[in-house]
């Protein structure tokens, strides 16, 4: 199997961990849940870009500590196991989390049975 | 010039700015290079606080420094960031480019502060990264390959611990190195060439922090341990907010208890001055202005320094000791529903002393938006210049008397009085952000950071900063308001034969009884117009102005002891309803719409606060007043008290079904496509070599997001 290019991978990454059903949004997370981020977007770009500058990047790990005792909103989220960022529920679903894979993606396409893709 | 050294063309001191992601410990790090050689003033046209000092390095160069606003990148969110992003980028007026920048990082979360380095490094300006709390790093077993750092980012690299003086020697000596050679004036085009990093350049800079982190940090830290745990007991969702309320308790205990004693020491000092210029003056139009204006006027608001201290005092440990993010983050979910963000929460609180400390302390809100809002309605919370005036009317009209279990009367209609002033400000918070302040909510990212003992001389300095600020406005302001009121309650004199008190001929008393068939519907009589004019000065003047108005004399324990019983005979119930009513919303204090100016940078936002305030303040007294004659004078209050118990309880029935959806809702669902869940991000799908196994998963993670909505909503109807 050959996975090319930086995109190629994480689009693979991407498709195998929402191929288990894997993946959720990082809104939908409870805490003591923990992950590594797959994808962080959004329509808008400052959201995504003060996403990214609080260091919710592709690749990092979370782990959900703690919510709010009001609707469950705002979550606080480590980063890394460095730095804890608290952010509202809203803002946390442009952040995809997957499973915390420590193995590359191929090593899990191979777990998978190797889906037909070379 | 390229030649020269910057220490040797003698011209000027040079000059260094202090860059860093708040939390970096940035602020300490300049408290121990300058001392208590700093100046604290203002950038034109902002509220930003513009700090900076004086160092004299080893070398004996003279070097100022510049402690810019905390920011995590130079795409500046907040009016503080964008004053980073401006002075670095050699933008902002009246602010030469700095000759070097210092960029403080927490040694102990590099992998997301290195981040603003390297935003800062292709500026080409001379930079030295300082890599701050190296103890706490190496405590936890951190090791960094300092010179492996500098190599992977081509700059210099010192650690700096900056607590302690001799923390930063290394610093001063690189700083030092730096002075005494060559400048150079790369650099200049880099920064007028700077853009915005594009998320994808966001991403670039993560990767680079990766690998160069890779190759300098020999030792990973064992994660903190004690942060997360404290966490634990005060983000936990039932003990948390329970923590916070005793906190709460506490302050307000000591701004109203520990103040008493200090605050009688300057009341008492006033009268004393007071005393002593009536003794040895003869009567003249100074000794007037002297006494009624300046000591009256101003000891009036000086008053309010001890319980301004205490509150600053715990705001600022709480704030160094990072519970206050932890604040932030309990509340947040409450004031949102407000429109406003979990950083109001401190300002509002501190307008319960007094609206003008609440109000600067706005300015840790990052949001222009939301920190107006929270500045318009800092004066609705019950500030304690109220109180004489409450305690006058309240002992005067509400009988002393208990009702169910216990509870005085007059107690009940105090907390009623406080209750009202913080439901006006939700409504009018809520109302704003609907209408006048409408855009976008701005979402709540904040670092929580670890725990750490409050520095004292943090602390300290900080809180003479506060009480220079404070001081400064009563000298120039505040003073210069106070003899305005005084000219306009003194002159002109009354006429030989005039039977009414002295303020009745003057241009207040003027102004009163022009304003009086406007107040007359809601029940106020000329009196009270009159004592409302110097009592714009502050709220508690208008005790003593109603009591000149009732030609009373005598000192102020004597004066309330007369008026309650005067105005008892000569109000009505009606009337007395009213003013209180009128004093919950009244702009009744031109030192906060001073405050207001000031902070917001234009008159026009303290007009409307005044126009908006007088006019709800207006249409409460008016209709506290029809109500309070409709139901028929002095007999009907409990009538009125039972229908009010009764409507609240209505409400608090119908609660599940009222829903103030608008705030929760509206935001996001304008930003309901940022979800990934419903949109694959990346065109990752594009590119997808499963093809049409694509929309499976899509499908999946749709349907079981409408499970869980449906889930959610089962939960919340009733």
């Amino acid at each position: 199997m050959k996975l090319s290019s930086e995109s190629e991978r994480q689009a693979f990454q991407l498709g195998c961990a929402v191929g288990l059903g894997f993946t959720q949004p990082l809104g939908q997370m409870r805490p003591g849940g923990m992950g590594r981020i797959l994808a962080v977007s959004g329509s808008d770009r400052d959201i995504e870009r003060g996403l990214l500058e609080m260091g919710f990047v592709e690749g990092a790990r979370i782990e959900v500590l703690h919510h709010g005792w009001l609707r469950r909103d705002p979550l606080a989220v480590r980063i890394n196991q460095t730095m804890t960022v608290a952010l509202r529920r809203c803002e946390a679903n442009a952040v995809l989390v997957g499973p915390l894979l420590d193995q590359e993606p191929e090593a899990l396409a191979v777990r998978l049975g190797e889906p037909a893709l070379s | 010039m390229t030649a020269g050294t910057l220490a040797a063309n003698g011209l000027r001191s040079a000059r260094i700015a202090l860059v860093g992601p708040p939390n970096s410990g940035k602020t300490t790090l300049f408290n121990t290079l300058t001392g208590s050689r700093q100046k604290t003033a203002n950038y034109p046209g902002v509220t930003v606080e513009r700090k900076s000092g004086l160092l004299r390095t080893p070398a004996g160069h003279a070097v100022e420094v510049l402690d810019l606003p905390g920011s995590y990148s130079l795409r500046a969110r907040s009016p503080d960031e964008a004053i980073t992003r401006d002075v670095v980028l050699g933008r902002q007026q009246r602010e030469t480019l700095p000759d070097a920048i210092v960029c403080v990082t927490d040694a102990t979360n590099l992998n997301q502060h290195l981040r603003l380095l390297l935003e800062l490094r292709p500026l080409g300006r001379p930079l030295i990264l300082a890599l701050n709390m190296m103890d706490i790093a190496q405590k936890r077993g951190c090791r960094i390959d300092t010179e492996a750092l500098a190599r992977e980012l081509g700059i210099p690299v010192v650690t700096t611990v900056a607590m302690r003086k001799h923390g930063v020697h290394d610093l001063l000596a690189r700083i030092d190195a730096l002075l005494s050679g060559p400048q150079t004036e790369t650099g200049v085009t880099a920064t007028a060439n700077w853009q915005e990093p594009s998320p994808d350049a966001i991403r670039g800079y993560h990767h680079e922090v990766e690998r160069v982190l890779r190759q300098a940090v020999v030792v990973e830290g064992v994660p903190a341990h004690f942060s997360r745990q404290l966490d634990h007991v005060l983000l936990h969702p039932i003990a948390g907010p329970l923590i916070l309320l005793f906190l709460l308790f506490l302050i307000f205990q000591a701004v109203f208890s520990w103040a008493e004693a200090p605050m009688d020491w300057i009341d008492g000092g006033m009268a004393s001055v007071q005393q002593w210029l009536s003794g040895h003056m003869a009567d003249s139009l100074l000794k007037s202005l002297l006494i009624d204006g300046v000591i009256t006027g101003v000891g009036g608001v000086v008053i309010f320094l001890p319980q301004i201290l205490i509150l600053f005092l715990f705001i600022l440990l709480l704030e160094d000791s990072g519970y206050m993010t932890r604040a932030a983050f309990l509340m947040d979910r409450l004031m949102s529903a407000a429109g406003l963000n979990g950083r109001a929460f401190i300002p509002l609180l501190s307008s319960f002393a007094c609206a003008i400390p609440g109000i600067m302390a706005a300015r840790t809100i990052a949001h222009p938006l939301d920190r107006l809002v929270t500045i318009l309605i800092a004066p609705l919370m019950t500030c304690s210049a109220r109180l004489p005036v409450y305690v006058l009317l309240i002992a005067a009209f509400i009988p002393n008397i208990t009702v169910w279990g216990g509870v005085g009367l007059q107690g009940l209609v105090m907390f009623a009085l406080y209750a009202a002033g913080i439901v006006g400000a939700l409504l009018v918070a809520a109302l704003l952000r609907l209408t006048l302040l409408k855009g976008g909510r701005q979402p709540l990212l904040m670092e929580l950071p670890s725990y750490k003992w409050p520095n004292p001389a943090n602390v300290l300095l900080g809180l003479w900063d506060r009480v220079k600020i404070f001081m400064r406005r009563i000298g120039t302001i505040i003073l210069s308001l106070m003899v305005i009121l005084w000219f306009l309650s003194t002159f002109p004199a009354p006429p030989a034969g005039g039977t009414e008190p002295a303020i009745y001929y003057s241009f207040a008393g003027l102004i009163g009884r022009a304003l009086e068939p406007l107040l007359a519907p809601i029940g106020f009589n000329w009196q009270i117009a009159i004592a409302l004019v110097p009592g714009l000065a502050a709220r508690e003047v208008a005790v003593a102005a109603l009591g000149t108005v009732y030609a009373l004399s005598g000192d102020e324990g004597a004066v309330t002891e007369a008026l309650s019983a005067t105005l008892a005979q000569n109000w009505t119930l009606a009337t007395a309803l009213a003013l209180l009513a009128w004093y919950v919303f009244a702009p009744q204090c031109l030192a906060t719409l001073a405050a207001v100016r000031r902070e917001t940078n234009s008159w026009r936002w303290a007009a409307f606060m005044f126009v908006y305030l007088m006019a709800l303040a207006y249409i409460a007294a008016f209709i506290t007043y029809r109500v309070a004659l409709a139901l028929g004078e002095a007999e009907m209050w409990q009538d009125a008290l039972a229908l009010l118990i009764v409507a609240l309880a209505g409400l608090a029935l119908l609660r599940p079904y009222i829903r103030l959806r608008l705030f929760r809702t509206g935001a996001c669902r304008k930003e309901g496509n940022t979800s990934v869940a419903s949109a694959p991000p990346h065109s990752g799908c594009g590119g997808c070599t499963l093809g049409s196994g694509c929309a499976k998963p899509r499908n999946r993670i749709d349907s079981a997001n409408n499970q869980r909505d449906e889930k959610t909503f089962q939960q919340t109807s009733p």
